[in-house]
């Protein structure tokens, strides 16, 4: 009697252990049914075509008359003057442009989190605008103001600092000063958002306490504010650096390379170099590579950076 | 005294960036509705040489067409994204395992390779495949992005997981839980990423230069940048242009600036 009791018991839990079981993985298999597109669609569309450039990278010729070349394209790429500036340019935009831009978008956040600003929503609006602005408009209209009879011109001589007009975008330095300037006006407010989000997971009392204890504004700005957001402060750095190292609209359409490819940006003379002249795919796609690897070294470099400091 | 000398020092500040944040918007708008003489002279009211620059443009531009299909393939591109990435996001957080965070974490690599790096090969496959000039062509190689599925990952992780198992009770299947119970709730995530692929499908320049090859495939940026080829430059003509190719952006970002701001928030937690 008991016996049987027995196994009837174990049968149900043996059921029930069983349908939990198909249950479980039932809920596991929608998982994995939820990636698959996405995943699909990333390996087909990043990392197929980041292989297909890779082996493209060794291979010289037009169309399909293609043949092997080994490191010829990479070592053209140092013999190449153009590449070479592209390369300084880049730099020079990142070096200057990035930590500017950053630095001027924790100010503004840091001043926009003050519980007793008014008219915050106001300023916050106005200085995320610019984000909403196409970046080939933005270049545009940057190229117009700065244009020899452009409203900077008109507004120097009006105010007698210029006799005539200077033509910002016929000289090197100022028009990669003039990129730089486009760039800082276009991206301060998107990365101010983030630390703006980022400012409102901090507790106000934090910052109450420091005072009470006597910190400074400034103490209380190094000691909590930049600690705490350093996940968020990393993530601007590694996007900001990852897209300085990939400029293309505004070098094509605020100074359009010129004068004579001084302020030209990698991508842009890899487009040209695939599209515009007698195309050399090889050639392109090894210079694309190297945006590759330094994008990779310089996240890696700013990973390590940001650990170190804990 | 100090304090309050800090207070106004501050509001100089903030209003002299926000002066310059908005000027050059603001300046684009008096150029679009003045003649180009008046441009060059600097004038800086809005002035009623509008329509004079829209019969101007429209003369030397298919404006009508080229805002058919930025429209077209933004709208297209949000909308097939904004699925396939949030159902990612939501696989990846809620039925997380260590072979799921590993996908994760390859998926991520993906952010760092450069657009000129796939640019050539894409090209190559899409050309042979003939989809340039093509709505599928502009938007295939975005649909989906680590930073889409990031953003609804972390978000998800606000999700309770009491309400799934609620739901399961209820006799909910897994896909009616996703589409009836996180949809619903992670509006202003979806907000957020809304804005974000629909300004970057709009403003997307690169790529459509690389295949829309036909006059009639052009996008509005495209358009705009053709404006300024040519000896003389009619800036209220070329600044119309802009105008017109920033006003879908501006209007979204007035629209679900608060959701945004709300949807990275919860990202960034």
């Amino acid at each position: 009697m008991s016996y049987s009791n027995h196994n009837i018991e174990l049968h149900t839990n043996m059921n029930y252990s069983h349908k939990k079981f198909k249950l479980k993985t039932r809920q596991n298999l929608f998982g994995w049914v939820c990636l698959i597109p996405a995943v699909i669609l990333i390996a087909a569309m990043s990392f197929y075509p980041m292989f297909k450039a890779l082996i493209l990278s060794f291979r010289t010729g037009i169309g399909a008359k293609m043949t092997w070349a080994g490191f010829n394209n990479y070592i053209r790429m140092f013999q190449d003057n153009v590449f070479i500036q592209a390369l300084k340019n880049n730099f020079i935009y990142l070096i200057i442009q990035v930590p500017i831009m950053l630095v001027l978008a924790l100010i503004l956040a840091c001043m926009l989190n003050d519980r007793n600003l008014r008219f915050k929503g106001l300023f916050r609006t106005a200085i995320f605008l610019p984000c909403a602005t196409s970046l080939v408009s933005y270049a545009i209209i940057f190229r117009s103001l700065f244009a020899i009879d452009g409203f900077i011109n008109v507004m120097l001589m009006k105010l007698g600092i210029l006799k005539t007009g200077y033509n910002f975008l016929a000289y090197p330095n100022s028009a990669r000063a003039v990129i730089i300037i486009a760039l800082i006006w276009r991206w301060t407010g998107y990365n101010m958002v983030f630390y703006l989000a980022g400012l409102q997971n901090i507790e106000y009392t934090i910052y109450e306490a420091a005072k009470i204890d006597g910190a400074s504004p400034f103490q209380s700005f190094w000691k909590i504010t930049v600690p705490l957001l350093k996940p968020i402060i990393l993530l601007t750095a590694i996007m900001s650096t990852n897209g300085t190292l990939q400029l293309f609209d505004e070098s094509v359409n605020l100074t359009n390379g010129g004068p004579a490819n001084a302020t030209i940006t990698m991508s842009h003379y890899i487009y040209n170099m695939s599209f515009k002249y007698v195309p050399n795919f090889g050639y392109a796609a090894a210079m694309s590579y190297l945006i590759l690897v330094l994008v990779a070294i310089l996240a890696f470099l700013q990973m390590k950076v940001g650990d170190k400091r804990d | 005294m100090i304090e309050k000398g800090k207070r106004i020092f501050q509001y100089i500040f903030l209003t002299v960036v926000s002066i310059i944040s908005v000027f050059p918007l603001y300046w684009m708008f008096c150029a679009a509705t003045n003649k180009s003489v008046d441009v060059i002279r600097g004038k800086l009211i809005p002035g009623t040489a509008l329509l004079d620059n829209l019969k101007n443009l429209l003369a030397s531009q298919d404006v009508a067409g080229a805002m058919t299909n930025s429209f077209k393939y933004s709208i297209t591109l949000t909308l097939i994204s904004l699925c396939i990435c949030s159902l990612a996001g939501y696989g990846f957080e809620i039925f997380h395992d260590k072979a799921k965070d590993t996908v994760m974490s390859i998926l991520l690599l993906a952010m760092m390779v450069p657009f000129a790096a796939t640019m050539i090969p894409l090209f190559q496959m899409f050309s042979k495949a003939g989809l340039l000039n093509s709505t599928i062509g502009f938007i295939l190689p975005t649909i989906s992005t680590p930073f889409l599925i990031m953003l609804f990952r972390q978000s998800a992780r606000s999700f309770p997981h009491d309400i799934i198992e609620a739901a399961r009770i209820d006799g909910l299947n897994e896909f009616q839980i996703f589409y009836r119970m996180f949809i619903p709730t992670m509006r202003s995530t979806y907000a957020a990423a809304m804005t974000i692929t629909f300004m970057n499908a709009w403003n997307n320049y690169l790529w459509p230069k690389v295949i829309m090859t036909d006059d009639k495939s052009i996008t509005m940026p495209m358009l705009v940048a053709n404006l300024t080829e040519g000896y003389v430059t009619d800036y209220g003509m070329l600044m119309l242009g802009v105008l017109l190719c920033t006003i879908p952006t501006i209007i979204i970002f007035f629209v679900l600036q608060r959701s945004f701001a709300e949807g990275i928030t919860g990202a960034v937690k």
